[in-house]
């Protein structure tokens, strides 16, 4: 059996949580799945994965799994682990799973897998795809031992709209767990964002990108005609944004704002995967890069190899022809 | 106030992978180290905690013999000694058997606060600052942009996705990794790399018996996911084609 983690907040559905779900049928190969839900009181995320009928509803709820904490998370999900026994417990790789799952895996001494883009074979026996060395390979990766294993999906490695739904919905399990509310030791506050985002890359219908290619402030010039000439936003890798060469809020990524325009141009991203899960659902990518074996040539559609500083001058200039 | 930062050693950004003829590992003798990014970041913020709070900053590190590059840069740029478990084994080791290997040499330290980056730019597993924490029996946080000390409580700044951000306290001592972009770096001066050398670096053996979580089957270069239309020729020449394509083909422009 695979059990999945989902991940909600105020009854909100992390919508990553279905991607985990396609890959976890993949895994399971037909054989049943089970879904855990952590939380304060059953809520809207129970009842919507019960209605995708892929699987028992394990409604996990105790007053101290909310607001979650990596230390409430690990207590509870030990004990849920321990009375139902799954052969591989599936998780999206998202911010919270990276907090409380290596720690619920070095607690119960069980292999965990983070940042899979792939399997090959079914439950236990399975080998997972992961990225290593920035994306420049892909690791065969097989959990050591016979025991249970934690794996964590890619977001976006798997996709949603290939969910398998049952013909009728599934039933929920009401599971109870014991918190001693004393062991949990992190206290958070409610989150919150940053100062309103000026910028929506979000509705951007073209957007140029920089990296680390642009080598320093003084040649963002050079992007910004690029992009005055194609009518698009200008956006940037998350160490232009770390430099402070532009806002925050022009980050594009997994810890920046995530965009599907018409055409993104990525210049002297290399395309690490925390770039790539942010952009690599817009409809044309187009890559220039001095590096022929960076990873942002494996989602681009056209790609240029050579020197920004050169080719990018010649394209303001045939644009403006 | 205590602080250790533990850092790892990974192959340069410019480094274009070779692999070993079993295709299990990289070949290291092609490849050039530096420390890793995130860690750069931990580093950097321990050393202005200390400014702040006074005491001392132990950089940490499991690796082989090669380690000592980052661990001497570290000291260059402010730590105040080092610690090395050092075993050529760990070179490709997992995130569990480092954390293991640093929790055994870190556990009589009695350190105040640990630091480590979110994950090193490798294997990437993300996991080795948090099960680290485990098995020191201290709470963590991670992808942390701020962090606030008063006596022995710690407030951080922890980022979510998608822009949010939540503030957490937890008692001392902690475990924390570090996001990117926390603070800006500074680089070694002539007078710290003077100053470095005389710096003690502790070398630790790798404790027995230490079991693999996982193993590499084989290592690949990706497979793409997309056809990409490669173009080419001078400057003008691919400006002109790719223009051309984005207008006819792609009808992006």
């Amino acid at each position: 059996m695979i059990l999945v983690i989902a991940e909600q907040r105020e009854g909100k559905l992390n919508r990553a949580t279905w991607e985990a779900i396609v890959a976890a049928q993949q895994l399971a190969g037909g054989d049943a799945l089970r879904i855990g839900v952590l939380g304060a009181s059953a809520g809207a995320a129970t009842q919507e994965l019960a209605a995708a009928g892929v699987g028992e509803v394990l409604d996990v709820t105790d007053a101290a799994l909310e607001p979650y904490t990596p230390d409430g998370y690990v207590l509870a999900l030990a004990q849920v682990i321990g009375s139902t026994k799954p052969e591989v417990v599936a998780l999206a790789h998202t911010y919270q799973a990276r907090d409380f799952a290596p720690m619920l895996a070095a607690r119960l001494n069980l292999p965990l897998i983070t940042d899979v883009t792939g399997i090959s074979g079914t439950g236990r026996q399975a080998t997972f795809t992961r990225p290593m060395f920035q994306g420049k390979l892909a690791a065969e990766v097989k959990p050591a031992g016979g025991g249970p294993c934690l794996v964590t999906f890619q977001i976006g490695a798997f996709r949603a709209d290939a969910l398998k739904k049952g013909a009728s919905p599934s039933p929920v399990t009401s599971t109870a767990v014991t918190i001693d509310r004393a062991a949990i030791r992190q206290t958070p506050d409610a989150p919150f964002q940053e100062a309103r985002q000026a910028v929506d890359l979000g509705q951007a219908a073209r957007i140029v990108a920089v990296g680390r290619g642009i080598k320093s402030q003084e040649h963002l010039p050079v992007a910004e005609k690029l992009a005055r000439a194609m009518d698009a936003e200008l956006a940037a890798s998350r160490p232009i944004c770390d430099s402070g060469w532009l806002p925050m809020e022009r980050q594009i990524g997994s810890s920046g704002q995530t965009v599907a325009p018409k055409l993104y141009v990525a210049l002297g991203i290399s395309g690490a995967i925390q770039h790539l899960v942010g952009m690599k659902g817009s409809r044309t990518i187009v890559a220039i890069n001095k590096d022929a074996d960076a990873p942002i040539f494996e989602v681009a559609d056209y790609g240029i190899v050579g020197d920004l500083f050169e080719i990018v001058p010649a394209l303001v200039a045939e644009l403006e022809k | 106030m205590k602080i250790a930062v533990c850092i790892k050693q990974v192959p340069t950004r410019e480094w274009q992978p070779r692999l070993r003829d079993d295709k299990t590992w990289i070949r290291e003798q092609d490849a050039s180290f530096e420390m890793n990014e995130p860690d750069a970041y931990a580093l950097e913020e321990s050393l202005r905690l200390r400014e702040k709070h006074g005491g001392e900053v132990v950089v940490c590190a499991a690796g082989p013999s090669r380690v000592q590059q980052v661990l001497r840069e570290a000291l260059a740029r402010g730590a105040d000694r080092a610690l090395h478990v050092e075993d050529e084994a760990l070179g490709s080791a997992d995130a569990f058997v480092t954390a293991a290997a640093l929790a055994a040499a870190m556990a009589d330290e009695k350190f105040d606060l640990v630091l480590t980056g979110l994950q090193s730019d490798d294997q990437g597993h993300g996991q080795t600052g948090v099960v680290l924490a485990e098995r020191l029996g201290i709470p963590h946080s991670t992808i942390i942009m701020e962090i606030q000390i008063e006596g022995s409580s710690l407030r951080v700044k922890r980022e979510l996705e998608g822009g949010w951000f939540q503030w957490i306290a937890m008692p001392l001592p902690a475990l924390l990794t570090i996001q990117s972009g926390i603070n800006q770096l500074r680089y070694a001066t002539l007078k710290g790399i003077m100053a470095a050398k005389k710096k003690e670096i502790r070398k630790v053996a790798l404790p027995p018996g230490l079991q693999p979580s996982q193993q590499i089957v084989a290592l690949a270069l990706p497979v793409r996911s997309k056809q990409t239309q490669m173009i080419t020729g001078s400057p003008s020449e691919a400006a002109k084609e790719l223009v051309r394509r984005l207008r006819e083909e792609a009808r992006a422009l």
